[in-house]
C-alpha cells in the first residue's frame, strides 16, 4: 500500500462560513458538485448535506423522515450515539482513522425514520476547497426499520482546487427488513489523496445497494468497505464503474461477510486503466447456509496501464455457492470487427464498446446524474485520457 | 456487382480457398453448398474482409471497385452486409443504439424494424446477451434492415433454429432480399421505391431456407474449389441422394 504522508496537508484552520442557500455557489463550483451527482436545485432531493474544507456549511431536510445534521451536532444530541458511532470502524485501524478521531471536522449524519419511504435521494457532498487542505470527516448512516432510501454522496474538489487529502469514516446501518441504495461519485483531483474507512451492517430483510462512479484522475486511492450482512434474506449488491487515467493510483474493492443463512450478495466491478494502476479486491466470505454470492471483475487495460485483480471466496461450511469471473484485457478484436462489419471504422468500434462497458443503466440513478456521468465519459474519450 | 477472380485465402499457413471464382448480379440470390470444412464460411469472411483471413492471390470487385485490400468498415458502407452465425455479445450495448447505428444515413425506426422481426422486448437488452439461436437470427437480420446492404453474406441461415423460427427468419430474409419492409413510414413513395432488390450469397447445408427464398443460381465449394454450377433446387436434391461424391467426380 502507498503512503500518504499527511504532514503535508492542512489539517486545522481552514473553516467555512456557512451556506444557507446553494444557488449562491459559484457556477463552476456547482457544475464540479454535479459531476459528483450533487445538484443545487433541492426540488428533486429530499435533503441536503455540503461539507466543505473543516465545516458542515449546509444541512437541510425538506421530508419529516429524514433526519440530517453535522455528526458533531448528532453526536451532542444523541449522547454520543454510543450504540453506533465507532462501533463497525476500529479508530485505531490507522493512521487515517486516528486522525479523523483525533480531529474530526465534520461528516453527515442521516437518520431514515422506522416505516418512511423517501421518494427523492437525499444527498450529500464532501469537498474540497481550500488548497493543500487535509478533511477528516466521520459519517453515520441509519436507515431504520421498513424504512428506504437512496443517497447519492458525491466527493469532489471544488473548482481550480488541485491538491488535498480526504479521511473518511463511514458507518451504515441498515434495520430489519430497510433498504439502502447508495450511490457514490468520486470527482476529485490529480493531485488529491483519499483514505475512506467504511463499513455497514445489513439486518434481517434488510437491503444494502452501493453503486459507485470514478471517472476523474485521483492521485491516490483506497478503500475496502465491508459489510457484514447479518440477519437472514438479506442482500447486497455493489455495482462499480472505474477509470483510471495516467497518475492515478486505486487500491479499492468491496468485502462482503454472509453472516447469517438465506443471505445473497453480488459484486460487480468494470475497470477500466489508460495509464493508471488498479488494485481491483473483492471478498465474498459466507459462514451460513443457504447463502449465494457472486463476484464479478472485469478489467480493460486501454494503451497501458496496470490492473491487478484480486477476487477471493472463503466458504467456511457445505453448501455455500460462491462463485467468481475475473478477466484483465484488451477489447476483444471479435467485437470490433463485428461493429465494422455494421460500417463502423475502429476507433467508433472501440468507443463504442467502452461506452457500453462504462455502462451505469443498470444503476437506475437519476436523470440528471446519469446525464453527467455520459458527459464525463465523452470527455473522456474526447481527452488522451483513454 | 460482385466479382470474384482467383481468389486463394490462407488462415494462417493454411490453404482454405485456391482459385475460386465467381459472380453475383445485383439483386441476384446465389446459394452456396459444400460440405463441412470446405471454405464456404472461409470464402465469406475473406469477402467481408476480416483479420485472419489472408487473401494470397487473385482479387474481390465489388460495384466495379477493388475491395481485395480495403477495411471491413469501408466494404460495409459499400454496401456489403453480413449475417454472423456466432456474434459476441457486447456489454452495455443495447440492440436498439446498435439498430440505429447500423443505419448510417439515420432515417430508421428501430420499434418499426423490430416489430417485423418479433425483436421488441430485445430492443433494450444488451446485443446478443442470452440471445437463443433463433433470436440470433432475427437480430441479425434487424441490423441488417436497418444497414440496408447491397449484397447480404449470410451464412447458414437455419443453423440453431427451430421450425418455428425458421419460418419467420425465412420470411424476413426474403424480404431482406426483396427489398420489402418499411424502414420508417416517414419516407415519401419516391424514396422507398428508389430502394431496389438486395443480392444475396447465402450458405446452406439443409437447404431450408430454399423454401423460403427466391434462389436464382447455386454452386458448390469443395475443399476449396468451386464446382457444379446449377439450379439451387436441382443441387440440392443432388446432394440429398448422392451427397458430395459426385462433385468430387466432376473435378477430377
Amino acid at each position: 500500500m502507498s503512503k500518504v504522508d499527511l504532514s503535508e496537508y492542512k489539517f486545522n484552520g481552514l473553516e467555512q462560513e456557512s451556506i444557507s442557500d446553494l444557488n449562491t455557489l459559484s457556477n463552476e463550483d456547482k457544475d464540479q458538485l454535479l459531476m459528483a451527482g450533487v445538484v443545487v436545485d433541492q426540488s428533486m432531493r429530499s435533503a441536503s448535506y455540503l461539507q466543505m474544507d473543516h465545516s458542515a456549511v449546509h444541512c437541510q431536510s425538506s421530508d419529516e423522515g429524514v433526519e440530517i445534521m453535522d455528526i458533531k451536532d448528532a453526536l451532542k444530541k444523541y449522547d454520543g450515539l454510543k450504540d453506533y458511532f465507532w462501533t463497525l470502524v476500529d479508530k485505531d485501524k490507522d493512521e487515517y482513522t486516528r486522525a479523523a478521531n483525533d480531529n474530526l471536522h465534520g461528516g453527515y449524519f442521516i437518520r431514515v425514520k422506522a416505516g418512511a419511504k423517501i421518494e427523492d435521494p437525499i444527498q450529500s457532498c464532501l469537498m474540497l476547497k481550500s488548497e493543500q487542505v487535509g478533511q477528516n470527516v466521520h459519517n453515520l448512516v441509519i436507515v431504520e426499520e421498513e424504512a428506504e432510501a437512496h443517497i447519492i454522496t458525491g466527493c469532489s474538489v471544488a473548482h481550480g482546487t488541485k491538491g488535498g487529502a480526504h479521511l473518511g469514516i463511514s458507518e451504515f446501518f441498515v434495520k430489519k427488513n430497510a433498504s439502502l441504495t447508495f450511490t457514490m461519485v468520486h470527482n476529485w483531483g490529480e493531485r488529491v489523496a483519499v483514505r475512506p474507512r467504511s463499513s455497514g451492517v445489513v439486518e434481517e430483510g434488510g437491503k444494502f445497494l452501493s453503486n459507485y462512479v470514478l471517472m476523474k484522475p485521483v492521485k491516490d486511492l483506497q478503500m475496502y468497505p465491508t459489510i457484514t450482512m447479518n440477519g437472514p434474506h438479506s442482500v447486497a449488491r455493489f455495482n462499480s464503474v472505474i477509470v483510471a487515467s495516467k497518475g492515478s493510483h486505486l487500491d479499492m474493492g468491496n468485502r462482503v461477510i454472509m453472516n447469517a443463512p438465506h443471505t445473497r450478495c453480488e459484486i460487480i466491478a468494470r475497470t477500466i486503466s489508460s495509464g493508471g494502476t488498479i488494485i481491483n479486491r473483492g471478498h465474498i466470505g459466507a459462514h451460513h447456509v443457504p447463502s449465494k454470492g457472486h463476484l464479478e471483475c472485469q478489467g480493460l487495460i486501454l494503451g497501458e496501464g496496470r490492473i491487478w485483480a484480486i477476487p477471493e471466496l472463503d466458504g467456511s461450511l457445505e453448501g455455500v455457492e460462491l462463485s467468481h469471473e475475473a478477466s484483465v484485457g484488451k477489447i476483444a478484436q471479435e467485437e470490433i470487427e463485428y461493429l465494422m462489419a455494421r460500417g463502423m471504422d475502429e476507433d467508433e468500434a472501440t468507443s463504442t464498446i467502452v461506452r457500453g462497458f462504462l455502462n451505469t443503466d443498470i444503476m437506475g440513478l437519476p436523470s440528471r446524474l446519469q446525464k453527467a456521468i455520459d458527459k464525463q465519459i465523452e470527455e473522456l474519450q474526447m481527452s488522451d485520457g483513454m | 456487382m460482385l466479382t470474384i477472380e482467383d481468389l486463394h485465402v490462407n488462415i494462417g499457413d493454411k490453404k482454405v480457398l485456391e482459385g475460386v471464382n465467381l459472380k453475383i448480379n445485383e439483386g441476384e440470390t446465389f446459394i452456396l453448398f459444400g460440405p463441412n470444412g470446405s471454405g464456404k464460411t472461409s470464402l465469406l469472411m475473406a469477402l467481408m474482409g476480416f483479420t485472419g483471413y489472408k487473401v494470397t492471390k487473385g482479387k474481390i470487385l465489388f460495384k466495379g471497385k477493388d475491395i481485395t485490400d480495403a477495411p471491413m468498415y469501408e466494404r460495409a458502407r459499400l454496401g456489403i452486409g453480413m449475417s454472423f452465425q456466432r456474434p459476441p455479445t457486447i456489454h452495455g450495448l443495447r440492440t436498439r443504439h446498435l439498430v440505429k447505428m447500423c443505419a448510417r444515413n439515420g432515417v430508421v425506426n428501430p420499434d418499426l424494424l423490430a416489430e417485423m422481426v418479433n425483436m421488441t422486448d430485445f430492443l433494450d437488452r444488451d446485443i446478443n446477451s442470452g440471445f437463443s439461436g433463433g433470436e440470433i437470427k432475427r437480430s441479425e437480420l434487424l441490423q441488417l434492415m436497418a444497414q440496408q446492404p447491397e449484397l447480404v453474406l449470410f451464412d447458414e441461415p437455419e443453423s440453431g433454429v427451430d421450425m418455428e423460427n425458421m419460418q419467420l427468419v425465412g420470411k424476413i430474409a426474403r424480404n431482406v432480399l426483396d427489398g420489402n419492409f418499411d424502414l420508417n413510414p416517414d419516407l415519401s413513395l419516391k424514396e422507398r421505391k428508389e430502394r431496389t432488390k438486395t443480392a444475396g450469397l447465402i450458405i446452406t447445408h439443409t437447404g431450408y431456407i430454399l423454401d423460403y427464398v427466391n434462389a436464382d443460381r447455386g454452386q458448390v465449394l469443395y475443399k476449396g474449389h468451386l464446382c457444379c454450377e446449377g439450379r439451387p433446387r436441382d443441387i440440392l436434391d443432388h446432394i440429398r441422394e448422392h451427397g458430395y461424391q459426385e462433385c468430387v467426380r466432376c473435378m477430377n
